[in-house]
């Protein structure tokens, strides 16, 4: 069975060095990587009737774009590299669905980065580096 | 860009001809005296009513209860057995987690509840506690039992027969449940179920110019006026300034398309329910002595009333009416808001629906009723039209400063139901006009315009034709309805099959 690590990343500049350390470790170990990006959504959150109906076109727009900005552009790249790779976009919170994610795509690994926020910024908004550590099931790395 | 500027030209031009008339003298009581006509004829029609031990009672309260009751038996108390499966829809047990970021069911039902938790639940409760004594408060819970049926059948047939369009969209409601189901029957229906679409789509109309807008823009009015000091009010006599701000307060949402306001609002809104609730149940916990003696007062009230007009059947109709205005089960509106939701069963968003009566008239309209008995504070003598000022009255007498919070309250609830209400007459008018831009800006220059109006006038008329055109909604709505139960039937007991068999993927 292959090792696969899992890495979220936010945007496609940033997360740079958590997916470099991914790319290594899976060139090393001859394993693959899931690169995910987590839209910030809620089910609970409250909408006028007019973002409802349009809800289902617009998320397939945020899908798309996420893609083709974010996500393809490192998939590419890996491959060029000769790392074995794929993209997934979801919705969600990003260190819920992250852990969920990773269990489904049978991770080995969780990779991420984080922002560097202060103790305080990351008490008061929460940190998705700290969350997925408390909550995830198996081994987090979390690359500064 | 092209938009903002006919967004700054349409209220411009709003803001030009309504001061241009308020330099005559008592503007308001002219827009009331132009209106007022059209309002009585409006009302006279759908309160048509016959006597009953004495009492006037009009058609569509019976229509409306009478169909409450019959889709409670049909689907075998519906209200009651699906209730904490309805629970288990909405906090998410059920949600595919591939489908995040689609709507969800608490989402569906948050927008559904923001367009009904409003007035109704402040203004028209006050008004019943005053009409129909303590008593009413017990047939207004009931009323709302009921109409938890109602609302299901309407919310299920809303979902399974809305639009999809190609762009991803969905468009949904009685107009087009009464369409295409009723079309499903055969040619006859096909016909009936038009002329019934068309219908509704009027009465929603009027419904979103009336209890949609200018009953939330008159009693919110009267509120800031109370609170800023009454009669002596520098406000006291200008409801259309007061009536303009909100109107342009609403034309940046619906016409300029500046969702950050109504994001905004409706972050808000459920914020200030949750403060209406809590101070409601402080007085009511401060005078936990005074509870027994309440409850005491609404059950002996709804079955041996003193001193109302009619007795029972006085109180059970004021308790009705306003519970009907207030939760608008079998109204049809709130399926317009809830056949947004991603589901494949339509079922599930029927019975998450049963918890907007629960919440609008169970929970919330209760605890006003008790607020005003326990403080005292209702008076049969008191000129109905006080509405609003009463409830606050009661607030005021516990929490001194409360009534301050209220205006906010009052304000901000009355804000989020005209936007939605904006949404349903803009649903039913693009219906009947078809989808253009010049329909569109059409329909919400003219919905601005009776904001304006609705804060202009005085109560009575405003209200009578609120009720009125709110209520004729029920009339196309619920016949067709009648008409497709079976539908419901058929998919209500395949989806409790599944549910019992544990044959629904759950996901936590």
């Amino acid at each position: 069975m292959s090792v696969v690590f899992l890495v979220g990343v936010d945007c496609s500049a940033c997360g740079e060095r958590a997916l470099d350390y991914a790319a290594e470790r899976a060139k090393a170990r001859d394993g693959r990587l899931v690169v995910a990006h987590i839209i910030e959504w809620s089910p609970y959150s409250f909408n006028t009737p007019q973002d409802n109906e349009e809800r289902h076109r617009r998320r397939e727009e945020e899908i798309r774009s996420a893609r083709a900005e974010i996500i393809d552009p490192i998939t590419q790249r890996l491959r060029a590299e000769g790392v074995e790779a794929e993209g997934v976009v979801r919705h969600g919170h990003a260190a819920d669905t992250l852990a969920a994610l990773a269990e489904e795509c049978g991770a080995t690994n969780i990779v991420v980065g984080h922002h560097g926020m202060s103790r305080l910024r990351a008490r008061v908004f929460g940190s998705v580096a700290s969350t997925l550590v408390q909550i995830a099931d198996r081994p987090v790395t979390v690359v500064p | 860009m092209i938009r903002k500027t006919a967004v700054a030209t349409a209220l411009t031009g709003l803001l030009a001809c309504c001061s241009a008339w308020a330099q005559d003298i008592g503007i308001d009581q002219r827009i009331d005296d132009a209106i007022r006509p059209a309002a009585d004829a409006v009302a006279g029609f759908v309160f048509s009513s016959f006597p009953v031990a004495g009492v006037q009672i009009p058609f569509v309260l019976v229509w409306l209860i009478v169909a409450a009751t019959i889709f409670t038996f049909y689907f075998r108390f519906i209200n009651l057995r699906a209730f904490r499966h309805g629970f288990q829809l909405v906090r998410g047990d059920y949600n595919d987690p591939h489908a995040a970021g689609e709507v969800t069911h608490f989402q569906a039902l948050a927008t559904a509840l923001s367009g009904t938790v409003g007035l109704g639940n402040i203004a028209g409760v006050a008004v019943a506690v005053s009409l129909g004594g303590p008593g009413a408060t017990f047939w207004m819970i009931l009323a709302g039992l009921l109409g938890m049926s109602s609302k299901f059948t309407e919310c299920t047939l809303g979902v399974k027969y809305r639009n999809e369009y190609e762009d991803g969209t969905v468009s949904g409601g009685p107009m087009y449940y009464l369409a295409k189901g009723l079309a499903e029957r055969g040619p006859g229906f096909a016909r009936l179920g038009k002329v019934l679409a068309v219908l509704f789509a009027i009465f929603c109309i009027g419904g979103s110019f009336g209890g949609g807008n200018m009953f939330q823009a008159n009693q919110s009015f009267s509120q800031v006026v109370n609170v800023t000091g009454g009669e002596a009010s520098w406000m006291a006599d200008k409801g259309w300034l007061f009536g303009l701000v909100i109107a342009v307060a609403v034309g940046l949402v619906i016409i300029g398309g500046i969702r950050g306001i109504a994001r905004v609002t409706s972050k808000v809104v459920p914020f200030m329910a949750v403060i209406y609730v809590t101070a409601g149940l402080v007085i009511i916990l401060g005078n936990l002595a005074a509870v027994p003696g309440a409850i005491l007062s609404i059950v002996t009230g709804a079955f041996s009333p003193a001193g109302i007009a009619g007795g029972v059947v006085g109180v059970l109709f004021q308790g009705f009416r306003r519970a009907a205005f207030s939760n608008e089960a079998g109204v049809g509106s709130a399926a317009i808001a809830h056949s947004a939701v991603r589901t494949s069963r339509p079922v599930t968003e029927g019975i998450v629906a049963l918890y907007e009566p629960f919440v609008d008239t169970v929970v919330v309209c209760t605890i006003t009723a008790l607020v005003i008995i326990i403080t005292g504070s209702w008076d049969p003598s008191v000129d109905p039209s006080a509405g609003v000022q009463l409830t606050s009255d009661a607030f005021e007498s516990a929490i001194s400063w409360f009534p301050w919070i209220l205006t906010l309250a009052v304000v901000l609830f009355a804000y989020s139901t005209m936007i939605s209400w904006s949404y349903y007459g803009l649903k039913c008018w693009t219906f009947l006009f078809g989808e253009s831009r010049v329909a569109d800006f059409t329909y919400k220059v003219l919905f601005l315009f009776f904001v304006v109006v609705g804060s202009s006038m005085q109560l009575g008329s405003v209200i009578e034709f609120s009720d009125a055109m709110i209520f004729a909604m029920a009339f196309p709505n619920l016949l067709g309805c009648y008409f497709l139960l079976p539908v419901v039937k058929r998919e209500l007991n395949a989806y409790w099959d599944d549910y019992k068999q544990g044959r629904l993927p759950k996901f936590s």
